[in-house]
């Protein structure tokens, strides 16, 4: 074990959004709070220590504490991060936490992005579009391992939600797909099992609520929690859009 | 105060795979359903399984010749006789089907790749040729306690992508999911289940659902380990909580607990058994693989208990790393190579980037044995219905179905949500579909006003008590310390002592928040007394079990004791109820006789019974115990005695 085990122990201060929507006398506010900085301290760590023993009240939201669940996404020193997976150790000694714009707030740091992927889901009809029922004597169909590490690759995203904070035209376009949004169509564009074909998938990448709302600014691909090569998925679905277009002319 | 009232035909608690895919049967069927969730279901528990999922494809060489009768033997055998061995047969015959519906719905498993591949197979690095007509197969990697290569993967997130492709099934059929929503107790009348009063995670109001028949599938309860677990902070038993405060349905071998080899020191996440599967070694201090000493056959790639076991005893000797956090033990991956790393076994990479900076390319992981899988849960029969209650179903962890017994198989569990979610379903859907909502809709209205009394009393409570956080620290020290890898009586009964006195101190515990809306601090408490009940009942049941048996291992009765304890705990304890009912049931019958596991000790007590003895009243007496008639006779997917043709 290394690096953020070590280090010598800070006193660290947090300064912490807040604001409870259910409460008619609460208004938002930023509230500080310091603790001990311990070996291995993430902010998963960090806040059920401050909701412990300093103020019960404070919401937010953790699972897995894993970097698997995607629960976790706030703004750390105004950046979109997991929390369980975010070391004190790599942050100053002033923490600054907020919630995750574009998301509807629940409270303090707990947004509400099951809604908003429920509908992203909806809208781009993220599934397997097929007319073969599944048949339960059969052997599955054959795909080139190759294939299924390119489709893994795009299934990787945790629906955290970091990336659509972080997107400006997400921010601005309520209705832009976001980059989780787009990576989800271009996971099911390359999935031979799915049946939709270029045309069907033109109506819905190739507008300013798809590929084209994106006003490149990538700051997604660089805050991105699974690293996932969102600059290449948005060549790739500029690619299958430009093929797409020409075909039809 | 509202009236709001919701009712469906269906009702799902937890958007986990086993409760979503209970989900999609019901809805297929044209039923109505409605899925409550803590969370938005793709940040549920099964997002986390890892390594695989069990399923005798047999598509790679080292899977040649598996079939579902090997899978059911090693299932058997890693229950260590305490399965229901009806049960483990369905499972094993319906898992690679199920795996392979996985793959219609979207799931990207690696596949096969005909031709040479490098594999490290007990400490050798091997080279294998795959058959080139199996290309483009579902590929298998090793796992521990099974006799093939059988655990079908998607890298080391195979949980994750399960849970996407399920949940992507869930809204293209339209099913109603209201998540930030907790089940806190379920309307029944005695003896027939009606649906529950729920909490609103957003506001904290409480609110029925109606529903004419009822799924819990909530997963399991390692929380009650306090931090000593790999399972995410909602895994806290909140189904089996609701069931035993009936006083009417079972929970079934509540002491049952799996600890899992590998969890990543100190946050205790999971490193999954793949990258042991794979190749990885356990090593002491001394750089030691010790695993070869203890079991030459099977070395790290014995069944979970077994393997815990050697770990917590070669620590006991002074072989463990010593740290201010307590001794760990090594896995040793780097023998695999960065490449397999960042591929294959890719989120086991990121963990330990991620949560101890190391690079297991190059560096050695600590690991210590931490609570990880509940095989204890709600007692239910072979379709799924809870013992005592119709209307009541259960499903994955949250159930005792029971295929698991005393130590479930690595990857079993993962399949175990998507095939029972299958089976359960198809009975919700045809339970439901010959019931009508005949229920007073006073009896909900009443129950959720005593739902709301127990919030406002936490609330009204003042004066200076102990606080929740402190009584959940206390829980989970003492469960680890006292119901753990290796336990005894005097420890146990210092346990049940210890729990008792948590369960007093609950009583007086005194909430510093009133803050409205769904107050976190209030969220906990609503759940605290409930854990520990399902603490209590864990250890009682341990404490009463005078035998050793799978990941129940008592030093003080060292051997497996097939005479007094081939049967399954149950347990009632009704919430107002003063001492839980603890009484014991036959396993199932029996087609596979009591043996030797292949790993572990050979020594036990032998039945005294015949197995014909045995099985003569097996099945009443589970009637006689509460277990509701099923739709086929029970036995009937036996295969009486077709596992001799692969002795």
């Amino acid at each position: 074990m290394t690096g953020n085990g070590s280090g010598a122990s800070r006193r660290l201060r947090f300064e912490i959004f807040r604001y409870n929507p259910e409460n008619s006398e609460s208004v938002p506010h930023m509230q500080t709070f310091e603790l001990d900085e311990a070996p291995y301290m993430s902010l998963f760590i960090a806040l059920n220590q401050i909701r412990e023993t300093q103020d019960p009240s404070l919401q937010f939201d953790f699972a897995c504490r894993s970097a698997i669940c995607g629960s976790c996404g706030m703004m750390a020193n105004g950046r979109p991060a997991l929390g369980c997976r975010t070391l004190t150790s790599d942050l100053p000694d002033v923490i600054r936490l907020h919630p995750l714009p574009v998301f509807k707030l629940i409270g303090d740091l707990s947004v509400d992005t099951g809604t908003w992927f429920r509908q992203m889901v909806e809208k781009s009809e993220a599934w397997i579009h097929s007319e073969q029922a599944f048949d339960p004597e059969a052997q599955e169909e054959r795909m080139d391992d190759e294939l299924a590490q390119a489709i893994y690759e795009g299934d990787r995203c945790i629906e955290c939600g970091c990336c659509v904070a972080s997107c400006g035209a997400a921010n601005l376009n309520a209705d832009f797909a976001g980059p989780a949004g787009l990576n989800r169509m271009a996971r099911f564009m390359m999935d031979p099992r799915d049946s939709r074909g270029d045309a069907d998938w033109f109506e819905v990448v190739s507008n300013s609520d798809g590929v084209f709302g994106c006003i490149g600014l990538m700051a997604c691909h660089d805050i991105c929690p699974k690293e996932l090569p969102l600059l290449e998925v948005y060549a790739y679905l500029r690619r299958k859009a430009l093929a797409t277009k020409l075909k039809i002319l | 105060m509202s009236s709001e009232l919701i009712s469906t035909d269906v009702l799902v608690i937890g958007g986990g795979l086993a409760g979503e895919r209970c989900a999609i049967e019901a809805a297929a069927a044209g039923h109505d359903v409605l899925i409550l969730s803590l969370v938005p279901p793709r940040r549920s528990h099964s997002c986390a399984a890892q390594g695989g999922m069990q399923a005798a494809l047999g598509n790679c060489v080292k899977a040649q010749g598996d079939n579902t009768t090997l899978h059911f033997l090693d299932t058997v055998r890693g229950s260590d006789w305490g399965a229901d061995q009806e049960v483990a047969r369905i499972f094993a015959e319906e898992a690679p089907v199920a795996v392979r519906e996985l793959a219609h719905f979207g799931v990207p498993w690696t596949r096969v790749r005909g031709g040479k591949n490098s594999y490290v197979i007990k400490g050798e690095r091997v080279d294998i040729e795959e058959h080139l007509e199996n290309d483009g197969l579902i590929m298998h990697r090793d796992f521990g306690g099974t006799a093939k290569w059988r655990a079908c993967y998607a890298a080391a997130a195979t949980g994750h992508a399960a849970l996407y492709a399920v949940d992507s099934e869930v809204v293209r059929l339209g099913i109603l999911v209201r998540d930030r929503t907790e089940a806190v107790e379920l309307i029944h009348d005695g003896n027939r289940c009606w649906g529950v009063v729920a909490r609103c995670l957003r506001t904290g109001s409480h609110f029925p659902v109606l529903a004419k028949a009822t799924v819990i599938a909530t997963g399991g309860y390692g929380r009650i380990y306090g931090q000593y677990t790999t399972n995410a902070t909602i895994n806290e038993g909140m189904g089996a909580s609701i069931a035993l405060n009936t006083g009417i349905v079972p929970l079934g071998n509540m002491e049952a607990v799996q600890f899992h080899p590998t969890a990543l020191v100190p946050s205790n996440i999971l490193i999954t058994e793949g990258s042991r599967g794979d190749g990885g070694y356990l090593l002491d201090k001394n750089l030691h693989r010790f695993m070869v000493d203890a079991e030459p056959e099977k070395q790290e790639l014995a069944s979970r208990d077994v393997v815990s076991r050697h770990m917590k005893q070669c620590m006991r000797d002074g072989n463990g790393v010593e740290t201010p956090y307590g001794p760990h033990l090594w896995l040793d991956l780097r023998h695999l190579g960065e490449h397999h790393l960042t591929t294959k076994l890719r989120e086991v990479f990121d963990i330990c980037r991620d949560f101890v900076g190391l690079n297991p390319a190059h560096e050695l992981i600590p690991v210590q044995p931490t609570q990880h899988y509940s095989m204890g849960g709600v007692r239910v029969n072979k379709d799924g219905q809870a013992y005592g209650m119709a209307g009541l179903f259960v499903a994955g962890e949250a159930s005792c179905w029971d295929m698991h017994g005393f130590n479930r198989l690595g990857g079993n569990s993962l399949a175990e949500t998507v095939v029972a979610g299958r089976i359960v379903g198809q009975r919700v859907g045809e339970f439901a579909a010959a019931a009508s909502l005949d229920v007073q809709t006073s009896l909900a209205f009443e129950v959720r006003r005593s739902a709301e009394q127990r919030a406002e009393a936490w609330l009204a409570r003042s004066g200076s008590g102990p606080t929740i956080y402190d009584i959940r620290n206390a829980m989970g020290e003492t469960m680890m310390n006292k119901v753990g890898i290796f336990r005894t009586g005097d420890e146990l009964a210092q346990a049940v002592d210890d729990i008792s006195a948590l369960l007093a101190d609950c009583d007086k515990a005194v909430l510093r928040s009133k803050a409205p809306g769904m107050n976190p601090e209030l969220t906990f408490a609503l759940r605290l007394k409930g854990m520990l009940r399902l603490a209590f009942v864990t250890a009682k049941g341990a404490l009463l079990r005078t035998e050793s048996r799978g990941a129940h291992y008592r030093s003080d009765y060292p051997l497996r004791d097939d005479a007094e304890w081939l049967n399954r705990t149950l347990v009632r304890w009704a919430a107002d109820g003063p001492e839980p009912e603890f009484t014991y049931e036959p396993v199932g019958e029996i087609d596979l006789p009591p043996g030797h596991r292949g790993y572990g000790s050979d020594e036990r007590i032998e039945m005294r019974q015949s197995i014909e003895q045995y099985n003569s009243d097996a099945y009443k007496q589970q009637a006689d115990h509460g277990r509701l008639a099923t739709k086929e006779a029970p036995g009937s997917r036996m295969r009486w005695g077709d596992w001799r043709a692969q002795e």
